[in-house]
């Protein structure tokens, strides 16, 4: 982890209420404190006490890419700063997903439900950059919600979507689109990763967790879920945990 | 050249700066980010005798200038304590360290100051008698004098370690609490614990937290804090740990002058992972602007002239 300074660059609406955000770094060692995609930054908004955990969308040596959907006053405060402001924020939080091809054998699925796509971007130029074979399969609303579907599919890779209301991809939900023997790299709403988390086509994987923080960094633990290891910390033995320590 | 040394019930502090208890953990989060030497001590995570899950999500909520928690003393038991994290504190810090505890009966209490009693390292045990997150325990201690008086007298009898009360603001009469534990042999006062609130989420029209109710801390809460100082200040001879919102070298220049010895930092802690530090190196400056050579001349400065 590291205490950084962003400047807020540009955004970029990609749904009614969800706006990519683009930050440049101060210098390279600042992005280089992200060493994993699935990792989080905690941002320091000027209005508010707690620091707002954002999952990092991709980053480059000079750019740091976040995707935030307006949930609460924190979130608008974030997405309506004017241009140019610089925004304290720890950088390289949490654990961030495993994709050695060890872990993720034959055949890795990303699955994304809503603003939960946003960390698997990230994940999915890696495991290509690493040559990695894999599917992508996300879950909207409507199509009207959907986000970043050109920019997965500009990767390559075999890009699977299902909508609630079929306006979009395949009518239903993510747990449509799951091959048999699915290794998964899950981030989503709870209802969504538990639904996978249980399907019978899915034969391990890791799921990434939200939870209101306080610190970030694992000294408060304000954010800790029960696993089957016993209380852990979302944000700093997390976000991201293996199919088998989950408990529901 | 500012002495910013203190002395709480005997045990000198290079300074006054100590993280509060709740948001320091067992110190290894901290370590990572700065070297924990700086500090005049910490204050450990709320330990009880057996390990507590803590409450279901969310625990977390934003307040202006502040934030509610509702953690609910989640630690890992007292025995996990002393095999892992003891050993460990040695080899992060060099300096006294304050064991804040909890407990859920008089022996309770009791039997965490024996098992902490030969820890050289440990140099103040903290009794927190006011958790407002923990049902049938803790803030129930806090709440009344004759309560808090039991816990004091139960732990006096059971360590020769210097013993600060940490009391709970949601009394209607902090003062008589802090008489009440001077009376039983208290060695110091460290105040204040949370103050109990609430927020509800207009979309979903119930409350944030998962336990209804949490702690605020924060700023939010600094200048509570400070009048209960100084409240107890005026009636009770004990040296006082000053807590609540503290943020600033300034902050906690204030709270010395209400009467505070020295000062716990809680939630600037978490927004800024290095307030102590920062506080730390802004302090001989602070000192200078008050032209104090020593800093514990501040202690009680404002009740004087």
């Amino acid at each position: 982890m590291k205490k950084c300074w962003f400047t807020w660059s540009r955004r970029r609406r990609l749904s009614r209420d969800t706006w990519e955000l683009v930050f440049l770094a101060d210098t390279h060692e600042d992005t280089a404190a992200i060493t994993a995609p699935g990792q989080f930054v905690n941002i320091a908004l000027p209005d508010k006490f707690l620091r707002r955990p954002i999952s990092v969308c991709d980053w480059t040596k000079v750019h740091l890419v976040l995707l935030v959907k307006e949930a609460g006053e924190g979130t608008r405060e974030l997405v309506n700063l004017p241009p140019e402001t610089r925004l304290d924020m720890l950088a390289g939080l949490g654990n961030g997903f495993d994709f050695s091809a060890e872990t993720v054998g034959e055949t890795p699925v990303l699955v994304g439900g809503g603003i939960g796509a946003a960390p698997l971007y990230g994940l999915a130029r890696r495991m290509k950059e690493a040559g990695q074979v894999f599917r992508v399969a996300l879950g909207f609303r409507s199509g009207e919600d959907a986000l970043y579907v050109d920019e997965f599919a500009a990767l390559g890779c075999p890009v699977n979507i299902a909508t609630e209301d079929g306006s979009l991809g395949a009518k239903g939900f993510v747990t449509d689109l799951l091959p048999q023997n699915a290794y998964v790299l899950a981030c989503g709403p709870t209802p969504m990763l538990k639904a996978v988390h249980g399907h019978p086509n899915v034969t391990g994987g890791q799921f990434s967790f939200e939870a209101r923080m306080a610190c970030g960094f694992g000294a408060c633990v304000g954010c800790t879920i029960q696993t089957v290891n016993g209380p852990r910390r979302v944000c700093k033995d997390g976000p991201v945990f293996r199919k088998e320590e989950i408990v529901w | 050249m500012v002495d910013l040394s203190v002395n709480l019930a005997g045990v000198k502090l290079k300074n006054p700066v100590i993280p509060a208890s709740g948001t320091f953990g067992y110190g290894r989060e901290f370590a990572e980010l700065y070297g924990l030497d700086i500090l005049g001590s910490f204050s450990w995570k709320g330990t009880t005798a057996e390990a507590r899950p803590g409450n279901p999500q969310p625990r977390i909520a934003e307040a202006a200038s502040g934030m509610l928690n509702a953690v609910g003393l989640q630690n890992p038991g007292i025995d996990a304590v002393l095999t892992e994290e003891v050993p460990n504190i040695a080899k992060i810090f060099r300096g006294p360290v304050i064991a804040n505890i909890g407990g859920f009966s008089l022996e309770e209490y009791a039997e965490n100051c024996r098992k902490l009693s030969d820890c050289d390292q440990i140099a103040i045990l903290e009794v927190n008698i006011s958790c407002p997150n923990v049902h049938a325990g803790g803030t129930n201690f806090g709440s009344s004098p004759e309560s808090a008086a039991a816990v004091t007298r139960a732990v006096r009898a059971a360590t020769k370690k210097p013993v600060f009360m940490k009391l709970s603001p949601n009394v209607t009469d902090i003062a008589a609490i802090a008489k009440a534990c001077a009376d039983e042999g208290a060695d110091g006062l460290c105040l204040i614990n949370t103050l109990l609130g609430m927020r509800i989420d207009l979309r979903t029209r119930r409350p944030i937290l998962a336990n209804r109710t949490g702690g605020l801390s924060g700023p939010a809460v600094f200048p509570v804090a400070l009048r209960m100082v100084w409240d107890v200040y005026e009636a009770v001879d004990l040296p006082i740990i000053g807590c609540g919102g503290v943020s600033t070298a300034r902050d906690a220049a204030e709270m010395m002058l209400a009467g505070a010895s020295a000062v716990e930092v809680g939630a600037a802690n978490l927004r800024n992972p290095y307030a102590c530090k920062e506080i730390i190196e802004d302090l001989p400056g602070v000192c200078k602007e008050l032209g104090v050579h020593k800093i514990s001349e501040l202690t009680g400065g404002a009740h004087h002239g």
